[in-house]
């Protein structure tokens, strides 16, 4: 089966997931990044000229303001034209499909989509249906994958922790539906992160998650013992409904990062969130604005990550 | 017409023959095996050199979409699918719009495939009225207008109270209930086997429990009400193995598998290829192992296409969204023949499971090449490669699973009652 990211010269087409996505674009994206950050303070964006002419499109068909104004933000600042597509449910449900809402776009001469959809394969779906020069960047699609998120998560962590052969890295929550996870996961074993482990209760975990290269933990003081990292997830409020978990004050008491749990990992362990954080839910403030928080962090590296996607897509025909 | 089939290799599974042997059809009837009866003077000579010659094949889940899905295929279309396929009598199950639960609408299917007068359609009627799982349909009516067995199709039926009064019911009269166990609790929002592959892929997922809960619950109704159960569309082992323990307790159960998860597992989704969105789901590969033994011990009595033909907009979607189901009359014999070469199985016992088997589920005296017997043949070249390509099917419905692949086996001629209804030109 084709790599349906990869072009016939084996160069990013489309980033879609990070599963099967060769270490050495891995890399080559993470060192692109750091070139759009300052050297001198090493957070500060300069604007540069890569994309000049190029329009962007954020095509999300499902709600964001997050993740669709760090792509703008990224985009901008290689000096692309940007158009926003909040396109929610309404075209749907005026009755177009997603083929007609995708043939629109590419009339419109786009040369990137940046695409949000509730499904769970809706950006495969997309790049296989778009002009063959359009990339396809997946900004998340259902349960399935968000690769921008992990690659800024793996570029937080080789800025502190430098090397990822020698980590130990622990993910927290609701790996279930989350593409965070799914997408961290690949990430991680990937770039040679010899420990991976994932902590939740049974019901917030999927078949056989062991064989994505994880360890199973649903005991976090356990889980979180001597790691370097903690990728902490979003607790949806709706898997209280799913029946799921039984209350949001029963998750934060077994599966919430307080000072206590944390004290479990390495001293110089970090803590990162994709945000946004429910505070109290998954996340102790304390935490969350702790000296071993670099969510703030996080946000400033996903632009350049951005950045470095969009760029390197640009220069692949 | 009396036809004369010379030179062919005949393949009967009822009557335990795989040998050269000549067939002779008059009045639509089979008049003689091997050699002609006296006085037979052939209007008709077919030269079946280097063919095979079988009875007719029987699905057992063959959707024509009518009434009420024109738009995906037709009565003509797929009943043409059906005669490329050798397939000569048909099972189609209920889920029309609107469904088969009054016996008009039985009677205006038979009248019109009778109308085609090629393939013999046997409509399964609904269980429960509009197959809403809440109330009884007029059972007996709908058998005087010609439904041969009663399913829910693949509507939920959640009510076991109503299930056992359905099953009792049907029980009276001795007709058959059809049913797929798939417990809709648990199979809710899923779209493919809860493993691997849908952790991988982030699909909301389907477990094995959901087929083998619901499985219990049919085996222990069909124990309490004496009613004959046909167990639709198997997909596990664990289902494998509680339908072979029912049968060795004598429990009169009988099930079919479909082509599709003799041949696919979970991993043939790849990239999310709406195609091998089916239901039930693809499951694992270990499933699959004993799927194929369950088949050949005979837990698994029979192999149906479950023809679920769709317009191309339908599969114009993300997997989650896209419909359920894949096109398959013209493949079945195909896929039975690959199937019988991967496991080294004799034609004869390969192709019980798609005639005489079915034909007894059907409770037809069908699927078999007995002097006497209506003269439903299908004649094949059994080496042929061809590619499965979706704008050269016959169905109105292009989606299948198996697109591009290499098959072979390929219908020369269909006979139905005596008549060749379908000769392709070389």
């Amino acid at each position: 089966m084709k790599n349906p990211q990869l072009n016939k010269n084996g160069e990013l087409q489309h980033l879609l997931t990070t599963e099967g996505l060769p270490v050495k674009i891995m890399r080559d994206i993470l060192d692109r990044a750091a070139t759009f950050l300052d050297a001198a303070d090493g957070h500060e964006i300069k604007k540069v000229p890569l994309l000049q002419g190029k329009s962007v499109f954020n095509v999300f068909f499902e709600n964001s303001t997050r993740t669709r104004t760090t792509f703008e933000i990224a985009a901008k600042r290689l000096s692309a034209d940007v158009v926003n597509l909040n396109i929610g449910s309404s075209s749907t449900s005026k009755g177009e499909t997603l083929l007609d809402t995708v043939g629109n776009l590419c009339a419109m001469h786009a040369d990137m989509f940046v695409v949000r959809h509730a499904q769970s394969g809706a950006a495969h779906f997309i790049a296989r249906h778009v002009a063959p020069d359009v990339h396809v960047i997946n900004a998340g699609d259902g349960r399935h994958a968000h690769p921008t998120q992990a690659l800024l998560d793996m570029f937080t962590i080789r800025h502190y922790k430098k090397e990822f052969h020698n980590l130990r890295v622990a993910i927290v929550g609701d790996m279930l539906h989350s593409r965070v996870a799914r997408s961290q996961i690949h990430a991680l074993t990937t770039l040679g992160v010899p420990e991976v482990r994932v902590i939740a209760p049974k019901t917030l975990l999927p078949a056989m998650v062991e064989n994505l290269g994880v360890r199973v933990y649903h005991d976090m003081t356990q889980g979180l013992h001597d790691v370097d990292v903690v990728l902490m997830l979003r607790l949806q409020s709706e898997r209280m409904q799913g029946a799921a978990l039984p209350s949001a004050q029963e998750y934060f008491k077994y599966y919430g990062l307080t000072e206590e749990k944390l004290a479990r990992a390495r001293p110089d362990a970090i803590v990162m969130h994709p945000g946004p954080m429910n505070r109290g839910i998954e996340i102790d403030s304390s935490v969350a604005d702790g000296p071993r928080s670099v969510i703030m962090s996080q946000v400033t590296f996903g632009i350049a990550v951005r950045m470095a996607v969009m760029s390197m897509l640009a220069g692949n025909k | 017409m009396n036809i004369h089939i010379k030179n062919g290799r005949l393949i009967d599974p009822k009557n335990k023959i795989d040998a050269q042997q000549d067939l002779f059809i008059a009045a639509g009837k089979i008049v003689a095996v091997g050699s002609a009866p006296s006085g037979f003077v052939a209007d008709k000579i077919i030269d079946a050199g280097g063919l095979i010659v079988a009875p007719g094949l029987v699905d057992l889940a063959a959707r024509l979409r009518e009434p009420g899905y024109e738009y995906k295929a037709t009565l003509e279309s797929e009943i043409d699918a059906a005669m490329a396929g050798g397939v000569t009598s048909l099972a189609c199950p209920p889920d029309t719009d609107p469904p088969l639960d009054e016996p008009g609408l039985v009677e205006m299917l038979k009248h019109r495939a009778r109308n085609l007068s090629q393939a013999h359609v046997y409509p399964v009627g609904a269980l429960t009225t509009a197959l809403k799982g809440q109330e009884l349909t007029e059972m007996a009516e709908l058998a005087d207008a010609g439904c041969v067995a009663f399913s829910q199709a693949d509507a939920p039926l959640t009510d076991t109270r109503v299930l056992l009064r359905a099953m009792q019911y049907a029980a009276t009269f001795g007709f058959s209930v059809w049913l797929r166990p798939q417990d809709s609790f648990l199979a809710r929002d899923g779209v493919a086997h809860d493993g691997e592959v849908a952790t991988r892929c982030g699909l909301p997922a389907i477990p094995v429990c959901a087929e083998t809960i619901a499985l219990s619950t049919m085996l222990a109704l069909a124990q309490e009400t004496g009613a004959k159960l046909h167990v639709c569309r198997l997909s596990s082992a664990a289902g494998v193995d509680m339908i072979r323990a029912a049968k060795q307790q004598g429990l009169g159960v009988t099930c079919d598998v479909s082509m599709n998860h003799v041949h696919l597992s979970e991993m043939d989704i790849g990239f999310f290829n709406p195609n091998c969105h089916l239901m039930p789901p693809l499951r694992s590969l270990r499933d699959r192992a004993a799927l194929r033994a369950g088949l050949l011990d005979g837990t698994i009595n029979a192999i149906c296409s479950n023809h679920a033909p769709m317009d191309e907009d339908a599969k114009q979607l993300p997997f989650a969204e896209a419909e359920a189901g894949a096109t398959g009359l013209e493949l079945l014999l195909p896929l039975v023949l690959k199937w019988a070469r991967e496991e080294n199985i004799p034609l004869v016992g390969a192709l019980a499971k798609v005639t005489l088997q079915p034909a007894q589920m059907l409770g037809l005296d069908a699927g078999h090449l007995s002097v006497g017997a209506a003269a439903d043949v299908c004649v094949f070249d059994p080496e042929t490669y061809w590619k499965v390509e979706p704008g050269a099917l016959k169905s109105q419905g292009k989606n299948t699973p198996f697109n591009g692949l290499e098959v072979q086996g390929r219908v020369r001629y269909t006979l139905v009652e005596g008549q060749v209804v379908y000769h392709p030109a070389a």
